[in-house]
């Protein structure tokens, strides 16, 4: 009943070209036609190699570079805290929480954890192998700054 | 892109020895940037995704978004954003952005069955026109139909309400805000005679108690639960109490998680009014002062189509949005019915905790904050259930103060803004006024300078009745603009798709990218978003709050706003208007409908030299007029003097939003109340003005079961819904690499022993089938949900899994929102043999098997 479409000429005409990068793209567009029944890609490996992940820009949460599967986030207990803790951290080697994770509402410096940042994966999340379904053309401030040290970055726009 | 290790280790030791001689270097030898290099352009907006309206600030260099943060100066995130908001500046730059127009094409020209192909926008728009005035000028206004968003800007929803009121005549206008809310906003109007909610989020700082009635806070509203849990945790007597058909994170941070069957937390809500009756909680004075006693038409059917079995059936499916004055009585006589045995034997919540529930409510010295969203409005009977609250708080007097009251959480960013306020759906006009309502009518016509009786009283085709009637043929001309239908309607295999491919219909879409919506439409139109354009949003507290275009958007995409009113170009009113209302208002005559609807001396009144001279304004410099602002100062005419009072245009580009009504330079905080709402007389402690006689409508109503069940063929009940990293139907947050990553892809979930029962591992794909439809996905087990026996979980965001294939387009049949949580399904693993039987036609609860 629904027309194919030409995908090809989507991509050249409007997208741009290299703009769908996985197979799995019907996870924006959808199943071709929409009555297709479409199978279910596999389920995707955490991310657990512990290597830090440049932000975006300075505001960005940290991702999680480690799985957190069953980590306790509860009125008794949080996990995140036993390593990310100022007191932790020797031991831990993981990044201290952030200074601005001790201010309240009001803008107080506490003594610890502000019970606001409680929730730790409301903004950290941990990521998966999987691969974007499309390139993303943010550009970072630095390249935009310093075109000519990043010859790569500006012009690829 | 990246600098070599070895290039930073050059500079930074060229930085190290001229430090040690005291020189500087030239600025490109440097290893960090100074001066101007370092300088972002900062200004305002609200977040893009829910209705909580946090505030963010947005950095800008070289046009573009580099960087976005939480407002410490917005009252209601102070600093923070959840894990999407943090990562607003990368969604308007997925590379599969579209463009330029594009349109179904065979051989050169227009064909439905042709592919998608680039075009101008007048051959978008010639085409669009072509087809609006051959279907007007064949089966008239009522075959054009438009659905909208409550992510729409409350210009664009104003423009969009005009152009197809006043210029086509047709109420066939709604908002997707009706499958998220409508519920609760029709509960507002029928309860207190004014939508919107009379707390705001001051509530949360003053509240010693929470109950979190199906929502998942945790998950869906990140920022008002750090709200909440700040509160939890800074005062040791603070309780969160959490009603859910499954545990997730909010549970996992409430005092107590109330796991009951799905469609049963009508009997809870009644049994909890029950107890405050039977133990003498009710606060006599309040009731007696300021609430009517109404009873509600009971089997009311389930919003399915006519000829259902369900709807033939049913008593009151014709008139269930009537109700009868009754007394307290008569009320405590049905809520009697309602004991802890029932409500425990039809919710399956132990007696002890709907116990230690219904005591939070009825102690006088606790002060409750209720909060629901879809969970709750998404309901059968979520009207009754929307009752049913507000039922408990008028009984025990704890509204509308400081902690205590109902609050109705909203999941769009403007579905009070734009779909309530401004009034973008088919039974209503601007300020809470009815487009069944002549006086309301006339009043409206006034104020658009329209001639008298322009007006349509029809009220329109609500959204799951639009899609009815483009499979039925009904509807021919159809406009969808800022949301996905296709993904997020009901039943969309049997229900949707085929109104969309109906050879009688022309299909349009406007939308940033390529939905799966967009890709089943004959044209796309591609559009400005977020801060691409001047807005508006109105978040869940009243709160309306600006932002201005802070950067272009690209190739060839214009915002929904200039569209529409680009549209209106096309049309005189010669074509579109009835000849005995031109022929009684000549004035009128071979004008367009850009003229009478947007050049009319007041929407063009505001010139460019009002803009601001730091922004763009596309609309603006497009049209030669300060659009935004014509339409603002001539849409807040429309509820000035009666509650919703607005600030001026501009007050609100300085603010961080202001909640309404806005009165001699003030906000209101708490409606309802005297010494916080101008509206309340002096002396009366309390008025419900919105209703005539300024008192409340308690509606009582019993428990009623869901539209379907779960039985032998069909044996577990599916509930769908949402994922904090993803927004709605993903076409946004799916397309920022690292929420695509956190998580990638729907996932069925489900209970271990659920699972081994029937030989399933986590991460083997499986068959969910319904009825009406099936998709597969894989099975997860552990995870963030934990679902009890008989219910199984599915997010909606996945185009890949479209659940809605397989859900029932049952509404509630007073609000015609959507049930979405509550429908019966089978989970099948893929390698059963291919003779299993195949969904049929949409079967009914209890039919013969």
């Amino acid at each position: 009943m629904r027309p194919r479409l030409l995908i090809t000429v989507m991509v050249a005409a409007c997208l741009g070209a290299g703009a769908l990068l996985a197979q799995d793209a019907p996870r924006l567009r959808g199943p071709e036609p929409f009555t297709q029944e479409q199978a279910a890609p596999p389920m995707q490996r955490a991310v657990t190699n512990d290597v830090r992940v440049r932000r975006n820009y300075p505001d960005q949460p940290p991702l999680i570079p480690h799985a957190v599967e069953g980590y306790a986030l509860d009125l008794n207990a949080n996990k995140c805290m036993s390593c990310h803790a100022r007191r932790f951290t020797e031991q831990s080697q993981a990044p201290m929480i952030s200074v601005t994770h001790y201010q309240d509402r009001e803008g107080n410096t506490l003594g610890g954890l502000a019970p606001r940042r409680y929730a730790c994966m409301a903004c950290h999340v941990p990521q998966t192998e999987a691969r974007p379904l499309v390139e993303n053309r943010f550009i970072d401030m630095d390249v935009l700054t310093e075109p000519e040290r990043h010859p790569g970055g500006r012009s690829n726009r | 892109m990246d600098l070599s290790r070895r290039d930073v280790m050059k500079a930074q030791a060229a930085a190290a020895a001229a430090a040690a001689a005291n020189v500087a270097l030239p600025a490109q030898a440097q290893n960090i940037n100074v001066g101007d290099e370092l300088r972002l352009k900062w200004d305002k907006a609200p977040c893009r995704f829910c209705g909580t309206g946090c505030g963010v600030m947005v950095g800008v260099k070289d046009g573009r978004v580099v960087a976005t943060h939480g407002d410490m100066r917005a009252e209601v995130n102070r600093g923070l954003n959840c894990v999407k908001g943090y990562f607003l500046s990368k969604i308007m730059y997925g590379a599969d952005r579209l463009t330029r127009p594009l349109m179904r094409m065979r051989n050169g020209r227009f064909d439905k069955e042709g592919e998608l192909q680039p075009v101008s926008w007048d051959a978008a728009f010639d085409t669009m026109a072509a087809h609006w005035k051959k279907i007007l000028r064949e089966k008239g206004p009522e075959a054009i139909g438009m659905f909208g968003s409550g992510q729409w800007t409350m210009f664009e929803g104003y423009a969009a309400s005009k152009l197809m009121r006043a210029g086509f005549r047709s109420n066939n206008l709604d908002p997707n805000a009706r499958h998220c809310m409508a519920s609760a906003a029709v509960t507002f109007i029928r309860t207190f005679g004014s939508d919107e909610p009379m707390g705001c989020y001051d509530d949360f700082e003053n509240a010693d108690a929470f109950v979190l009635w199906g929502s998942n806070m945790a998950e869906m509203h990140p920022i008002l639960w750090t709200r909440i849990t700040d509160r939890r945790l800074s005062r040791e007597h603070v309780r969160i109490h959490t009603l859910s058909t499954y545990e997730h994170r909010t549970t996992d941070l409430s005092d107590a998680g109330l796991i009951f069957k799905p469609g049963s937390d009508l009997a809870i809500l009644n049994y909890i009014a029950n107890h405050i009756i039977r133990t003498g909680a009710v606060n006599r004075e309040f009731v007696e002062k300021h609430v009517n006693f109404r009873l509600a038409n009971t089997d009311i059917g389930y919003g399915l189509r006519p000829d259902h079995t369900l709807e033939l059936r049913a008593q009151h499916a014709n008139d269930a949005a009537v109700s009868h004055a009754s007394d307290f009585d008569a009320y405590a006589r049905l809520m009697s019915e309602y004991t802890l045995d029932r409500a425990h034997e039809l919710s399956g919540v132990p007696k002890s905790q709907l116990e230690a529930l219904a005591r939070l409510y009825a102690d006088p010295k606790t002060k409750v904050m209720s909060l629901w969203t879809m969970g709750f409005n998404q309901h059968v009977r979520g009207v009754w259930a929307n009752h049913m609250i507000y039922n408990i708080h008028l009984l025990t007097g704890k509204i509308s103060e400081p902690g205590n009251g109902p609050f109705s959480l909203t999941g769009q960013p403007s579905a009070c803004g734009t779909a309530r306020e401004v009034g973008c759906f088919a039974h209503r006009l601007p300020a809470d006024m009815q487009v069944a309502n002549p006086d309301h009518r006339k009043l409206v016509e006034e104020i658009w300078k329209l001639p008298s009786g322009l007006l349509p009283a029809k009220v329109g085709y609500h959204a799951v009745q639009q899609d009815r009637m483009l499979k039925d043929g009904k509807l021919n001309a159809y406009w969808i603009m800022c949301n996905n239908n296709l993904q997020t309607a009901p039943n969309t295999n049997n229900e949707t798709y085929p109104g969309y491919r109906n050879p009688a219909n022309l299909i349009v879409c406007s939308d940033p990218y390529p939905t799966v919506t967009a890709m089943a439409a004959d044209i796309v139109l591609p559009t400005a978003m977020w801060v691409e354009k001047e807005g508006a949003y109105g978040n869940a507290e009243r709160r309306t709050q600006f932002w201005r275009q802070l950067v272009d958007a690209p190739g060839e995409a214009r915002s929904d706003l200039w569209q529409l009113m680009e549209f209106s170009k096309r049309f005189t009113t010669d074509e579109v208007w009835p000849a005995e209302i031109l022929a009684a208002s000549p004035e009128y005559r071979g004008k367009t409908l850009f003229d009478v609807i947007f050049r009319n001396g007041q929407v063009d009144s505001f010139p460019l030299s009002e803009l601001s001279p730091a922004h763009n304004n596309q609309e603006a410099k497009h049209f030669g007029f300060y659009v935004q602002k014509g339409i603002w100062e001539e849409y807040i005419r429309c509820g000035a003097g009666h509650g919703h009072d607005y600030a001026p245009f501009d007050t609100y580009h300085e603010a961080r939003g202001l909640r309404w009504p806005f009165v001699d330079g003030k906000e209101t905080r708490w409606r309802y109340r005297e010494g916080h709402d101008p509206y309340v007389e002096k002396g009366s402690g309390i008025q419900f003005y919105g209703n005539p006689d300024k008192r409340a409508n308690l509606i009582g109503a019993p428990y009623e079961p869901p539209a379907e069940t779960p039985d032998a063929d069909y044996d577990m009940w599916l509930v769908t819904g949402r994922v904090l990293e993803h927004w709605h139907s993903g076409s946004m947050t799916l397309r920022v690499p690292e929420l695509y990553k956190a998580f990638p892809g729907a996932v069925l979930f489900m209970h271990p022993e659920d699972a081994q029962r029937r030989g399933l591992h986590r991460g083997q794909e499986v068959r969910i089938v319904s009825r009406r439809g099936e998709i597969r996905s894989r099975v997860e087990i552990r995870g963030r949900n934990r679902m009890p026996r008989g219910v199984v979980f599915v997010p909606f965001f996945d185009a890949s899994q479209l659940i809605n294939k397989v859900t029932l387009d049952a509404t509630d049949p007073i609000s015609k929102q959507t049930d979405y949580k509550k429908c019966a399904v089978k989970i099948v693993a893929l390698t059963t043999p291919a003779s299993a039987p195949r969904p049929t036609a949409p079967d009914v609860r209890g039919a013969p098997r």
